[in-house]
């Protein structure tokens, strides 16, 4: 049994993490690797640190802190673009699991099926990281590593998600397939934000989860997107070549050709929702 | 640090470890048992609770994280004036079956209807949606919490004489539904040591023990390291001549889960040894995985079981292979099936303690007479030296049929003198139990022009795993039921089973029938498609039906009751076709389908003995008892059972008290399987009913049209004018006891006789919707008529039901079971409420003479005609006839591009 600390300031956890501790947020992720045993090693727990929750507007902005769960999530008033992450955060487990488990957790977990991470992709979205000697932001798209590895350093801990006004703007939809309703890990999914200017698309961030190491825009799509009218054919010019990047795996759940091919209907569906 | 928190509004502090679960705190710190523990890592929802108001899993909640904070658990929920109108509600809708999960439903439902008073039906799938169900089929619970939304009455009392027949509420419904049911992990003793056992990472290897002693010496709080070498008589097996399973394995592991050592002492010291730190020398071989391996044979499984065979056997009758030939329409098909695993929400669990010579054990079981027998076994005992005390059982579907805790928890209380307890893990309990048997299908069937049945072969090969377990069963159970409900002339069937090195493969509803009926049902729907008939109509044409001869030659005398659930599901029938099209018509990526499946099922053991006895007798107060050895594993038993009783006797069953399952305290009345409680204990618990009602009206002198009436301390029997009163110390000395064992006659070679006195049957329609471009599909409905000779408790049977068809559901659409990849309820999936289709129930009643007021069976018969159902409407919505189950989306979707008819 190792040294449990749950300080209510800041600085005292980036003091704590001098010395090597599990930081415990919501400990969805957490738990589940320690059945039939006790924790072992010493933990930092987050949930008490004055600060990190709330989602607040910040200057150019969005700042959703690190003790934030997906309840507060789709509690709180929004813009559209973060429908998609609503739309996820309705999909996460069950309730249970949305009203314990934050965002951030989800992102330092670094799952490859996470399902913030093609929503926070699609919003251009930051991750804040403080040690002692201050903070640093790092696209989520260059936090997250590989298959549960993160750029996080010794000593770091993950404060907020940033959001930048521009793609807080945008329309946005999110997609998840599983085997089942409720409770269920994604085969594949898909979150697509779109800015649309006169009736053409201005700009369009596409990302795809689950269906490579770690979930991954679509810049080839995003390129043939814009300038197209957003109505109903713009899904037409989605194309399984868009989707080249991706390296499915076969696994329990589906097959990885399965999932390339699941992966494209979904965006096209995605697409059409948000174009109509 | 100490943390301070209130649970139910009461103060509470916590000094121990600040990272223990909440769950763990609440249960064995605070004794509040209530909050289940079903797999440690947030996927079954049994551990909700609800913390400043919001659900939470507390096996997934650090207590040291509750400071100042507010928990409410099931025992909070009631009030001063007893126990909510939630819970009354989930009593009163049979929400709770095994009741395992119903504190976690309680407590999600509380978080709703806290919020939002009058939800819709959506809104309350969606917080249900992270608790798991295994017995429901979620219907019922749903049910109830609209029922608390609307304001609906609840409970009702039926009438002397007339329990039969009544929805009278689960006599234990109201212990589930406030957590004080006790399951086999709840009453385990504070002092108690616990087991942990060291499982085989291997499917197959030889290891070699090095010196344990001194790993036991080097941590304290371990007493003892069991192996092998420490087991009376080291094999296990519930038939008489097959003890084939080691308790402990000695030095040969022959599947990945088998249990190697057991480690004893204090909880925390066996969780912290790890197995790294154990000396075992493996030497891995490669395992015999799969059916194909194990036919070629090229190693054995066990070195005595010459080409890997457990056992082969079928029905033979006519001529099948001539009269196919002969056959102007003729179809053939290839199934598989994969492993299923039963995922019961209440992992195995339970303690024993040393009574001088005797040996007591309390476990989750289902079948308490054949625990004792296999422990006194395993001990070299005599029986009567082992008690075995069944705790509430959290679900069993045949995977508590076989041993589990039992005898290690026996071997070390007897030998450490002191109580001693074992909990799996929920990946223990997925990768050490039985499974239902992968199976492997090749049918022919063949009709005349006007689509009579004429013949139909079918070989059946089953995985049976590592060990016998209830292989012979499966083979013996499967060739009787393969040509399915129907009538037909010339029949082959044969079934054999073969060794792997997997899990053993043992009981899991319907004992291989669901797998059977899989084939012949896409036979039906094959020849009914060939010769331009009605799906429906077709198997209306060759229905079995009273009169008619099964293939093992058994004259089915009376209560075959298919057609009737045929005519019944005609219309609806008719109104699915008609929507589905009009919806098809719409084109677009979605299409509907509407299938039919059918099914017969065997009461009882096939072939052999399988006796009941039940007791009615009276307590010192003058209040009527049943003595019922037949444990309540959720699907009713001890309820109906009563009703029974009450009928027979001429008393009220809400009079009825009840002393369940421990064997000193009752007669044998078989294990809870084959759907064979209400039938045969049905009857026996009739006959003792009657014969206490005969001493009782001897001893009034009263003749046979008296009446019973319950008046303080004394029992008043009235006839005619005459009153007499016959005192509560006149009534402690009398038992009506009764036996009652199902007539049956061996099968010859050729499967010729009567393997079951009776037989339940039943026909589901399913109407489902396919997304042809991901391969997903939603069961939209399912329509389900079933013959169940007389529904002693409509809500009861109907419970039944719903919850096989949300298993069959699993079965077709999404449970696969691969050793040491889905050993978890995330990985592993089983539906959820959101997942289950609306469920309309036809009940249609053809007396059984033999069985209590009628009645049959329905346990198993529920599950078996889904699955067929939803793979017909699969094929009628895309063309595509699936021959492996589970459908998964990937698979589906491989189907329809390789046919062409799906869109790119
Ligand atoms: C039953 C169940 C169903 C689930 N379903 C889904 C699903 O549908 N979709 C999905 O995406 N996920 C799902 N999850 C996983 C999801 O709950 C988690 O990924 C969750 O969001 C993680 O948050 P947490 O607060 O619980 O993290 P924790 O478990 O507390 O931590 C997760 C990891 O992140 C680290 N960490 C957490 N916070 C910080 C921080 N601030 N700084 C640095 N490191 C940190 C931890 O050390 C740990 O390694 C499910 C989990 C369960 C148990
Ligand atoms: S025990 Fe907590 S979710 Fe299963
Ligand atoms: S009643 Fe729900 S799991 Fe048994």
């Amino acid at each position: 049994m190792g040294a449990y600390l749950r300080p209510s300031r800041l600085n005292e956890a980036l003091a704590a993490l001098a010395r090597p501790h599990l930081v415990l947020a919501g400990g969805t992720d957490i738990y589940p690797g320690w059945v039939g045993r006790p924790i072992d090693g010493d933990v930092l727990d987050i949930g008490a640190i004055v600060g990190l929750g709330g989602i607040d507007r910040v200057a150019g902005g969005w700042r959703i802190g690190a003790a934030v769960t997906w309840s507060q999530l789709l509690a709180a008033v929004l813009p559209a673009g973060f429908d998609a992450l609503k739309q996820a955060a309705r999909e996460v487990g069950g309730r249970q699991i949305q009203n314990a488990a934050t965002l951030v957790g989800n992102v330092c977990n670094a799952s490859p099926a996470a399902d913030s991470l093609p929503c926070l992709l699609t919003l251009d979205a930051e991750i804040e990281l403080s040690d002692r000697a201050g903070t640093r932001r790092l696209p989520v798209a260059e936090f997250v590593r590989g298959n549960r590895r993160t750029a996080l350093q010794p000593g770091e801990l993950a404060t907020a998600l940033l959001v930048p006004d521009a793609a807080a703007q945008s329309r946005s939809r999110f997609l998840k397939l599983g085997a089942r309703r409720y409770l269920v890990i994604s085969i594949a999914s898909v979150a697509v934000a779109l800015d649309v200017v006169e009736g053409r698309v201005a700009a369009a961030r596409v990302a795809v989860g689950a269906c490579s190491e770690v979930p991954c825009r679509l810049p080839a799509l995003e390129a043939a997107l814009r300038g197209a009218p957003a109505d109903a054919r713009l899904v037409e010019r989605a194309s399984a070549a868009h989707l080249a990047a991706l390296r499915p795996i076969d696994d329990v759940r589906a097959s990885g050709d399965y999932r390339r091919d699941a992966a494209l209907t979904l965006v096209k569906r995605a697409l059409a929702e948000v174009a109509a | 640090m100490s943390v301070r928190f209130t649970v139910n509004d009461i103060g509470r502090s916590w000094d121990g470890d600040a990272t223990a679960r909440l769950s763990m705190v609440l249960r064995d710190s605070l004794g509040l048992t209530g909050t289940k523990v079903g797999c440690d890592a947030g996927d079954c929802g049994a551990c909700t609770v609800l913390l400043d108001g919001a659900q939470v899993c507390a096996c997934l909640t650090a207590v040291g994280g509750l400071e100042g904070r507010a928990v409410v658990t099931v025992e909070g929920l009631a009030g001063p004036a007893g126990p909510s109108d939630l819970q009354h509600a989930l009593v009163a809708a049979g929400a709770a079956q095994c009741g395992i999960c119903t504190p976690g439903m309680a407590m999600a439902a509380q978080e709703l209807l806290a919020a939002t008073p009058r939800p819709s039906r959506r809104e309350v799938e969606d917080a249900l949606g992270g608790v798991l169900c295994r017995c429901t089929g979620y219907a019922k619970i749903v049910d109830a919490v609209l029922a608390v939304a609307e304001g609906r009455p609840t409970s009702m009392d039926p009438t002397i004489g007339a329990a039969v027949g009544s929805r009278f509420a689960r006599v234990d419904g109201l212990a589930k539904a406030t957590g004080f049911e006790k399951f086999g992990a709840d009453g385990i003793p504070i002092d108690a040591l616990w087991v942990r056992v060291v499982r085989s990472p291997h499917a197959r290897a030889r290891f070699r023990l090095g010196d344990l002693e001194a790993v036991r010496r080097a941590h304290p709080g371990i007493e003892a390291i069991l192996t092998a070498a420490d087991v009376p008589f080291n094999g296990f097996g519930i038939y008489p001549d097959i003890k084939d399973q080691p308790v402990l394995a000695d030095g040969e592991v022959r599947y990945r889960g088998e249990a190697v050592l057991a480690l004893v002492g204090t909880r925390a010291a066996v969780e912290r040894l790890s197995d790294a730190l154990l000396p075992i020398e493996w030497i891995a071989e490669a395992p015999v995985l799969g059916l194909d391996a194990a036919i070629a044979a090229t190693a054995l499984v066990q070195a005595d079981k010459p080409g890997n065979l457990l056992i082969a056997g079928g029905v033979r009758s006519g001529d099948a292979a001539a009269a196919l030939a002969a056959a102007p329409v003729v179809v053939e098909g290839r199934f598989e099936t994969s492993f299923v695993e039963h995922a019961y929400i209440e992992p195995e669990a339970g303690w024993a303690r040393r009574v001088g010579e005797r040996i007591e054990i309390h476990a989750t079981t289902q079948t308490p007479y054949m625990d004792r027998d296999e422990v006194a076994n395993v001990m070299r005992l005599p029986r009567e030296a082992v008690r075995i005390v069944p705790t509430a059982c959290g679900g069993g579907f045949g995977g508590k049929l076989d041993l589990s805790v039992q005898p290690l928890v026996a071997v070390a209380a007897w030998r450490l003198g002191r109580p001693v307890a074992c909990v799996y893990t929920r990946p223990e309990s997925m990768a050490a139990t039985t499974k239902r048997h992968p199976a492997r299908l090749v049918a022919r069937a063949g009709c005349d022009r006007d689509g009579r049945l004429v013949a139909c072969e079918m070989d059946a090969l089953f995985d049976t795993g590592a060990y016998a377990s209830w292989g012979p069963t499966v083979a013996n159970r499967v060739p009787v039921h393969a040509t399915g409900p129907y009538r037909v002339a010339h029949v082959r069937t044969h079934g054999a089973a073969y060794f792997t090195n997997a899990a053993p493969s043992g009981a899991f509803r319907g004992f291989g029938v669901p797998q059977a009926a899989i084939a012949h049902e896409a036979m039906m729907d094959m020849l009914a498609d060939r010769v331009g008939m009605d799906r429906l109509e077709f198997r209306h044409r060759n229905a079995l039906r009273a009169g008619d001869r099964t293939a093992t030659g058994q004259l089915l005398q009376h209560s075959a009751g298919l057609a009737a659930c045929l005519e019944a599901l005609r219309p609806e029938w008719a109104r699915a076709q008609r929507e589905a099209a009009g919806f098809n018509a719409g084109g677009e990526s979605r299409r509907r389908g509407v299938g039919i499946g059918c099914m017969w099922y065997g009461i009882g053991n096939t072939s052999m003995s399988n006796p009941s006895t039940m007791r009615v007798g009276f307590d010192a107060a003058g209040r009527p008892i049943l003595f019922n050895g037949a444990v309540d594993i959720g699907q009713g038993s001890n309820t109906i059972l009563i009703q029974i009783a009450a009928d027979a006797l001429g008393l009220p069953a809400a009079a009825f008290g009840l002393v369940a399952g421990d064997t000193d305290l009752t007669a044998d009345a078989g294990k809870t399987s084959a759907s064979r409680q209400t039938f045969v204990s049905g009857r026996a618990t009739e006959l003792a009913a009657r014969d206490l009602r005969a001493q009782l009206l001897r001893l009034a002198n009263a003749g046979p049209a008296a009446t019973l009436s319950l008046e303080e301390g004394a029992l008043c029997v009235r006839d005619g004018g005459a009153v007499r009163r016959l005192e509560a110390a006149a009534l402690a000395s009398l038992m009506g006891e009764g036996t009652f064992d199902p007539p049956t006659t061996p099968l010859d070679a050729d499967g010729q006789g009567v393997p079951y006195a009776t037989y339940a049957f039943a026909a589901q329609m399913a109407e489902i919707e396919v997304d042809l471009e991901l391969g997903t599909v939603r069961v939209l409905r399912i329509v389900a008529a079933h013959d169940v000779g007389r529904a002693i408790n409509p809500q009861s049977v109907e419970g039944q039901i719903e919850g096989g068809i949300a298993q069959g559901l699993g079965l077709a659409l999404m449970e696969e079971f691969l050793p040491g990849r889905t050993e978890n309820l995330h990985d592993y999936l089983i539906p959820t409420v959101g997942d289950m289709p609306e469920i309309r129930i036809h009940l249609i009643e053809d007396r059984e003479p033999l069985g209590p007021f009628g009645a049959k069976g329905v346990g198993e018969p529920g599950l078996v005609p889904t699955a067929p159902a939803i793979l017909g409407a699969i094929h009628h919505a895309t063309g595509v006839r699936p021959t492996f189950v589970p459908v998964l989306p990937h698979r589906l979707r491989a189907a329809i591009l390789a046919q062409g008819s799906g869109p790119t």
